[in-house]
């Protein structure tokens, strides 16, 4: 078919409505992942209320807003969860929601399975329990396995199992795979943002750039069955584009409402800079959406910066906002993980002890939680033996955490 | 939102024959189906398979919501002034891709049995 201009233009220039968004709950949760990007744990005593949050499903059938991504925090712990997964889903709102598989038990499973309206999305960051725990915290591995167990069992084919690629877990594109096709599930594999706590491992927890191009080429061939959120349209630069829109959708096609009911440009993007509005004022998220100062500036012609001239400028389009933002990079310049390696070039070039953006929100838990992963807190306490000083031995018992998200 | 999804176990199977396009079967949009209109086209999105899709062309929005009026496929066609044999041709492509994705169904008489 043709069309006047191609779609990704008619995207850049933002649609009256989001194409879905992600819906963040609450920012409470079981886990304390390493790497949550909404650095989630307690929960805000101004998130919305039950009936705040119908009036928002209200305004997204009226939107026609065909779904939503719901995540957290553990969106699950909320007491009013499936009054308004229900409630969505009889107004034209399907949800497809994020969990760490907590409350997935068989009961929860065969009324998933029952519904088409409602998808599911298991949080995995590690084939193993090796791997994920490591992040995650000690025995996420096996409650999200055990919740997939039941998903298969109730019959619900098809569920999703999603994957924040880190530079631990790369080697285990196949196992991933082994275990997605092992449930009848359909693998959903997602960069690490810098964004939350993310921002406090990302070091260490980032693809190397071998592993981008192991990563990419792993796409390439299984890309038509694996999801992606359309998050690594930075990849796109090695040369053939990924299957996805490989745009940023940033206050254009998508966007986040978090549990008090604030509006930012995407799920990457918990800072006051990329804050449009909130939900609760006149006007509601309608007109949030279509007339913050923020949104609207999004969707003006972007200039590329110093990235116009670069002769892959128009597969990758810069990357990503947030992964440049929260690693102190200018918005207009390479994408942290550029395959050019103009990111790291940039990267190297900020000045010593200069302190990248952070985000003022923290709901991290105050205290540690039990299992939660301890792989990047320093060693406060004295080795339990004289001889047990292998930092390994600490890191691998951790506590536990859990958030990663969806965009398109 | 590509590839495969979810298949309840209550939809049961639907019949490979229902997704092989005949222009000269009467057709509809899939009633789980929900068309936004926008200025490319429409963004349509399946509560059935949970798949979005976009239709890039006014025409064929039309073409789409005018499908559960006429006898067939191809005289929805002509209905909206489809005529020339190679746009012809390149609708109705577009209808049996659509068609293929559970976007638009064959119409039967309801009956008892019928699956959404």
């Amino acid at each position: 078919m043709t069309a006047v201009l191609p779609l990704v233009e008619h995207f850049a220039q933002g649609l009256d409505a989001p194409i879905c968004l992600t819906w963040e709950l609450t920012y409470a949760c079981n886990l304390a992942c390493a790497h949550c990007l909404s650095s989630s744990g307690r929960r805000d005593p101004r998130e919305l209320s039950t009936a705040e949050a119908k009036a928002v499903i209200d305004e997204l059938e009226r939107m026609q807003v065909f779904y939503v991504n719901i995540g957290g925090g553990e969106p699950t712990v909320r007491p009013d969860f499936w009054e308004l997964v229900d409630y969505a889903t009889a107004h034209k709102v399907g949800v497809k929601f994020s969990t760490n598989g907590i409350k997935i038990d068989k009961a929860a499973a065969r009324r998933l399975a029952a519904s088409d309206y409602v998808d599911v999305q298991i949080s995995l960051d590690g084939a193993t329990a090796e791997v994920n725990d490591y992040v995650r915290g000690k025995g996420s591995f096996a409650t999200a396995m055990k919740a997939m167990e039941n998903l298969a069992e109730a019959g619900f084919a098809g569920f999703k199992i999603s994957v924040v690629c880190t530079r631990q877990n790369i080697d285990q594109l196949e196992a991933f795979k082994a275990i997605a096709d092992r449930y009848q599930a359909q693998l959903r594999l997602t960069r690490l943002r810098p964004a939350g706590r993310g921002a406090d491992v990302w070091d260490e927890l980032h693809p190397t750039a071998l592993q981008q191009r192991q990563l990419y080429d792993w796409l390439v061939l299984n890309g038509e069955n694996v999801l992606t959120g359309d998050s690594f349209f930075h990849l796109a630069a090695f040369g053939e584009s990924l299957p996805g829109l490989n745009l940023c959708g940033a206050g254009r096609v998508v966007c986040l409402i978090d549990p008090v009911g604030d509006v930012y440009a995407c799920p990457f993007a918990i800072h006051e800079s990329f804050l449009a509005g909130n939900v609760r004022s006149p006007g509601g998220f309608a007109t949030v959406w279509r007339e913050s100062d923020l949104f609207l500036e999004l969707r003006m012609p972007q200039s590329g910066g110093a990235c116009a001239s670069c002769s892959a400028f128009d597969s990758c389009r810069g990357g990503c906002m947030a992964a440049k933002f929260f690693t102190g990079l200018p918005l207009d310049g390479p994408d942290p993980e550029c395959v050019k390696g103009y990111g790291e070039k940039a990267l190297s070039k900020i000045e010593p002890g200069r302190v990248s953006p952070k985000s003022s929100l923290d709901h991290s838990h105050t205290r540690p939680v039990k299992n939660g992963p301890i792989m990047l807190t320093l060693n406060r306490k004295p080795p339990s033996r004289s001889c047990d000083e292998n930092p390994v031995s600490d890191m691998l018992a951790g506590r536990t955490g859990a958030r990663e998200r969806a965009s398109i | 939102m590509f590839g495969p999804t979810a298949a309840p176990p209550v939809s049961g199977v639907t019949p490979l024959r229902a997704n092989v396009f005949d222009a000269d079967l009467p057709y509809e949009l899939h009633p789980a189906v929900e068309v936004r209109p926008e200025p490319f086209g429409a963004l349509l999105y399946s509560f059935k398979t949970r798949r979005l899709s976009f239709l890039k062309d006014p025409l064929l929005v039309t073409l789409v919501r005018s499908l559960a009026e006429q006898p067939t496929a191809g005289e929805a066609c002509r209905a909206a002034g489809i005529t020339e044999p190679d746009r012809r041709s390149m609708f109705l492509r577009a209808l049996a891709t659509l068609a293929s994705t559970e976007t638009i169904r064959e119409r039967h008489v309801p009956t008892a049995g019928s699956s959404t």
